[in-house]
């Protein structure tokens, strides 16, 4: 039942409180209701119009008011006036512009309904890895070289000290280009089969001391399954100077694995063979799945074959026949070198069962990396 | 390759499992990859480096856990009966360096016959046994005459008959040691249990007691031996030559094989009996009727074998070990090893001793070894007691020398032809102290950090491709022939041995790589992807190949992603064109221009090149049907090439702070109707020859074609902003303007519309 201004008869001081305070009370409730500007606009003429506005209809009290009460109930209709103007003013000011409740509720949306995309592009995981363990190099001091990707056949193995005719050449599955025969054996052409040559690249550049990551693509001829590909990626690293040890290799190796793996993870070194270091290493880290326990879910873990180890990387020290090819005195200076295969490593952040997924192209597959 | 743990028992008292032993084996470099089966059928599958031809057989192994372990190796000691004096047999001589050391029928009793001392011959010195001297700390003395005179020296006592016939070394540098002794009166039969049980063990199928006598002697000590049936070879004399041009020899695989002047042949009086150190003739071979054999043990250059046994695609167990470094000591005790064998399983009778041929020796310098040399490299001072019993073990002897610079000279075992400095001294002591026991450090650094020159032009155009939701992807390097023509005006780079003809030359463009994978995932039900591939494309430039760098997208589908929120919209030049667009514009540039000419697999009319500053910086538009059709890619397909070489010419674009205005703009319409020929780039280009000075914009708004427009003709609506950073325009200036604009672009030939 709205609130009608009532004609007063009682015009005692506990009468009067009790008119104002109605009047007040349906005031502010009829204020608090007002949504729109256009309802603005109606409690505004409801309670100000000259003609029946409630004001006008207060003012009737001082009319109607005894002489003895006049004074009182005069200051206390002045004091209402003030009071409903302040109001609807202030109730204007809130409705300018503004929605009213029934016309935000109209105005909204199925907040369920799936978002409006701008797709972002995904970083091939391959190159998102690469970057990862340049960038842990980089915080070493490390700088980046890069290398041509077809190579000769000096820099890819005799600077290397693969020797020509020699067996370790076999490992490396090399694919050469055609048309080479004319030319001397260390001059002839042929895919770089892993980044090791930009170590020799980079020693002819710069004196000791150096430190440099090498990543890039590289070449085998292998036949493309779920395990093999004639493409991936490499990042090789060389650190020279008067005071590296094989200490300095284990240890910098160890950084970079628990940057890359996490601080828990532990890393083993047992002896290798690559032409180019000596001595020559392996590289495990404790299984990240199974915590180096080779037990998973109550059965072997497959990822380690229950070994607790993951064999992750080469390196060593370097060989002093590499000093020779590039002149620098190996009594003098000493170095390490190391390199990863990235697929390796993305294959097990992330664990992609099939080699062949990183060379596709295939967005399904690229999209789960964005 | 597999070996037998039992069978390393055999040498050496291992307390361990054969799990920890497999281990302990792969923590101290001679690395076994699995374990499998129990007690005598328990086999190692092994990965033992290509350098350690030592390791690759028991005994070898045995060694390498006397020295883990500390524990005595013990000797591999051919039980022969005592022959009947004969006389010994003639020898010819090649170029004089050829010599004779018969020798008696028990040599020394060690599968370590040391490297020879030069001890004079017709001494009765006998070298101790190394496999006996362990945990001794007794050093050999150097003996007086230098290595590399002729003669065995092993012989005690009298001369004892050889081989019946004389032995011609005419390679003493390819073939420079030939051992061989005879057995006579043998019965050709299936090998012992025990013997056959090893073989197969190792995937090695016993043939008959007097082969696999040979194969359990490579197995169990590493040196490759031959065996002929005497009787078949012709002439009374044997010959290690070369090949002569037009010879064939049929060897036991059964393959007739053309000979080269190349190849290294063992060859009796009449014909070639074997391909040296690769693999025998068939027509000598053991058969059921063999009652008289010639045990041949030789030694052979490595990179001569290594080259015969690719030239005849012929790797075998024998060229394995050669082409990596034989024993060169150990042809003698193989070969009574060998005889020892037959003896047992065949009967027969020894007829003579071993003629042992040496026409050249083998030289292995002895090496300087510095205990501040294996600090520097390994910065860990090691305790001297435990270097010295590390390469006791493994048969290297230390000589210690006065003054202590070097603080060792050090003598290489026959079986370590890998040792040759002191680094690999240093990777012995290292490998068997445990890589494991060395601390972590970090290396003290005094340098840093270079960027490559595009460094930051690579990484500010891959994170805006990202941004502008393309894909990052990586395809093959390799391309056809058809696809290099097709894409490319580049000269190929073939490949010698490629993994087929699809992939048969480096690419000389991007682009197919791009169809591939735009194709690969439409043929998938992805019908909307943008995809971009940053790499090399490579060009043949004489001898030489080029390497240009190139970055290629690819978009196909929806340009934005479909849903209930917008109408779907294909991707179009257009969205093309503004990625290129984006992507130039960090660069520093003074001109841009877009011209229609790009490469014939373009769609002639929706293409364009790119040129910054009168340079072909980059190429992009629709690909052509037909070239579309060709690879069978079912909706339009968009590509842009960005020739990296030329763009990076260019640096990136240097910000300079510009005051943000302070007085208001006005924008003036302008709706007109301009025939087809028309195109925009006239109409910006005559406004801008206006060079108002407050115009800060011309764009367009909207385009028209249809309709009330007649054809050939299309309506446009024009917007030019005014600002001015000084004050607030006026109204009779922006009207000025706005008229000179509708006069110029009349005088177009355009007509204003209401």
């Amino acid at each position: 039942m709205a609130y009608t201004v009532p004609k007063l008869t009682d015009f005692s001081t506990k009468a009067l409180e009790k008119a104002a305070g109605d009047l007040v009370a349906a005031l502010d409730a009829e204020s608090k209701a007002v949504g729109s500007e256009a309802e603005g606009k109606i409690f505004r003429d409801r309670w100000m119009a000259r003609k029946n506005g409630a004001l006008t209809l207060v003012n009737e009290w001082l009319k109607a008011a005894p002489k003895a009460s006049k004074r009182e109930v005069g200051q206390r209709v002045n004091e209402l006036k003030a009071r409903v103007e302040q109001t609807v003013e202030a109730t204007l000011e809130r409705v300018k512009g503004g929605a009213s409740e029934s016309q935000l509720a109209a105005d909204g949306v199925d907040i369920t309904l799936p978002g409006l995309h701008r797709a972002v592009g995904a970083e091939h995981p391959i190159l998102k890895t690469m970057n990862e363990i340049i960038s842990v190099f980089r915080n070493l001091g490390y700088s980046v070289e890069e290398g041509p990707e077809i190579e000769t056949d000096y820099y890819n193995f005799e600077a290397l000290n693969f020797p020509p005719n020699h067996p370790a050449r076999d490992t490396q599955d090399t694919i050469f280009l055609a048309g080479q025969e004319s030319k001397p054996a260390r001059d002839r052409l042929l895919l770089r089969t892993h980044t090791s040559p930009v170590q020799i690249r980079s020693m002819e550049k710069m004196k000791p001391p150096v430190r440099v990551v090498c990543p890039g693509k590289v070449h085998r001829n292998d036949a493309p399954d779920a395990t093999h590909s004639p493409i991936f990626h490499q990042v090789e690293g060389l650190a020279v100077d008067t005071n590296i040890t094989f200490c300095d290799l284990k240890g910098t190796l160890d950084h970079a694995m628990k940057a890359l793996f996490g601080s828990s993870v532990k890393t083993r070194f047992y002896p290798s063979f690559f032409p180019f270091t000596e001595p020559s290493a392996d590289v495990q880290i404790s299984c990240i799945f199974c915590g180096g326990k080779g037990q998973r879910d109550g059965g072997p873990c497959r990822n380690c074959k229950a070994s607790g180890w993951i064999e992750l990387l080469g390196c060593g020290m370097v060989d002093p026949n590499v000093y020779g090819f590039v002149d620098y005195d190996p009594k003098k200076v000493s170095g390490f070198a190391f390199g990863m295969g990235v697929e390796r490593i993305a294959i097990l952040k992330y664990g992609v069962d099939d080699i062949q997924l990183f060379f596709q192209g295939d967005v399904r597959f690229l999209e789960q990396f964005g | 390759m597999k070996l037998s743990p039992q069978w390393l028992r055999d040498f050496v008292d291992l307390a361990v499992a054969n799990q920890r032993l497999a281990d302990d084996l792969t923590l101290a470099g001679i690395a076994v990859e699995s374990v499998s089966g129990e007690g005598e059928g328990a086999v190692f599958e092994m990965d033992v480096t290509t350098n350690r031809p030592d390791a690759m057989n028991h005994y070898g192994v045995a060694r390498e856990c006397s020295a883990i372990y500390d524990l005595p190796l013990k000797p591999i000691e051919p039980k022969l009966p005592v022959t009947s004096a004969a006389k010994a047999a003639p020898v010819k001589a090649a170029g004089g360096t050829t010599e004779v050391v018969p020798s008696r029928g028990t040599p020394r009793g060690s599968a370590e016959v040391a490297p020879s001392r030069g001890t004079p011959r017709g001494s009765t010195e006998v070298v101790p046994s190394r496999g006996t001297a362990r945990g001794t700390t007794e050093v050999v003395p150097s003996r007086g005459s230098p290595r590399g005179t002729t003669g065995v020296g092993t012989s005690p006592g009298a001369s004892a008959p050889g081989v019946p016939f004389p032995i011609e070394i005419q390679e003493p540098g390819l073939g420079p040691r030939f051992t061989a002794r005879v057995v006579r009166g043998v019965t050709i039969k299936p090998s012992p249990a025990k013997i056959a049980r090893r073989l197969a063990l190792l995937d090695q199928r016993p043939i008959n007691n007097a082969v696999d006598a040979t194969n359990y002697t490579l197995w169990e000590m590493g040196k490759p031996t031959h065996v002929f049936d005497l009787d078949l070879l012709e002439g009374g004399r044997l010959m290690v030559r070369h090949a002569q041009l037009g010879e064939t020899l049929k060897t036991l695989d059964g393959v007739e094989r053309k000979l080269t002047s190349e190849d290294l042949v063992i060859a009796d009086a009449r014909k070639p009996v074997s391909l040296a150190g690769v693999m025998g003739g068939f027509d000598t071979m053991i058969t059921e009727k063999t009652r008289n054999i010639l045990i041949e043990s030789a030694w052979w250059d490595p990179v001569m074998i290594r080259k015969m046994s690719r030239r005849h695609g012929l790797h075998t167990d024998a060229s394995h070990r050669f082409e990596r470094g034989a024993d060169f000591e150990s042809t003698v005790l193989s070969c009574n090893r060998v005889a020892e064998l037959i003896l047992e399983s065949g009967g027969g009778e020894l007829d003579g001793g071993v003629t042992d041929v040496v026409a050249q020796r083998l030289d292995q310098a002895p090496v300087a070894l510095h205990l501040s040399e294996v600090y520097r490299i390994l910065g860990e001072k090691l305790e001297t007691n435990e270097i010295f019993r590390t390469l006791k073990h493994l048969g290297f002897d230390l000589i210690p020398e006065r003054g202590g610079d070097p603080d060792f000279t050090v003598r290489i075992p026959s079986w370590r032809l890998d040792v040759e400095r002191e680094i690999d001294l240093i990777e012995e002591i290292a490998r068997l102290h445990g890589y494991d026991k060395f601390a972590n450090t970090l290396p003290a650094y005094a340098g840093a950090v270079v960027e490559l020159p595009d460094a930051e032009k690579d990484t500010k155009l891959r994170s805006s491709l990202l941004g502008l939701g393309y894909n990052e992807a990586i395809s093959l390097t390799f391309i056809s022939h058809e696809d290099a023509e097709t894409f490319s005006a580049l000269p190929v780079i073939e490949l010698a041995n490629p993994l087929s003809e699809e992939v048969s030359v480096m690419r000389t463009s991007m682009v197919p790589g791009m169809l591939n994978m735009l194709a690969y995932n439409l043929n998938r039900g992805s019908d909307n992807v943008r995809l971009f591939e940053a790499g090399n494309v490579f060009e043949a430039s004489g001898a030489k190949a080029l390497e240009l760098e190139r970055i290629c997208l690819g978009a196909t589908g929806n340009a934005l992603a479909p849903g209930v929120h917008q109408a779907v919209r294909a991707v179009s030049f257009f969205d093309l064109k503004g990625d290129v667009e984006t992507l130039l514009h960090p660069f520093e540039y003074g001109a841009l221009h877009f011209t229609a000419q790009a490469a014939e697999y373009y769609h002639p009319g929706r293409s364009s090149r790119v040129l910054m500053d009168g340079v072909i910086v980059a190429q992009f538009g629709q690909i052509h049907p037909d070239v579309a059709g060709q690879r069978k890619l079912r909706q339009d397909v968009f590509v842009a090439e960005f020739f990296l070489d030329h763009l990076y010419q260019h640096g990136l674009r240097k910000v300079r702070y510009e005051a943000l205005p302070r007085y208001p703009a006005v924008g003036r319409d302008f709706s007109f109707a301009f025939a087809d020929d028309v195109v925009f780039e006239k109409i910006q280009q005559t406004v801008a020859g206006l060079h108002l000075a407050e115009m800060r914009s011309f764009v367009p708004v909207e385009i028209f074609r249809g309709g009330a427009t007649p054809a050939g003709k299309y309506s446009i609506l024009l917007r030019a902003n005014f600002q001015s950073g000084e004050r607030t325009l006026r109204e009779d200036e922006v009207a000025g303007w706005s008229a000179e604009i509708i006069k110029v672009l009349e005088r177009l030939g355009g007509k204003l519309r209401a």
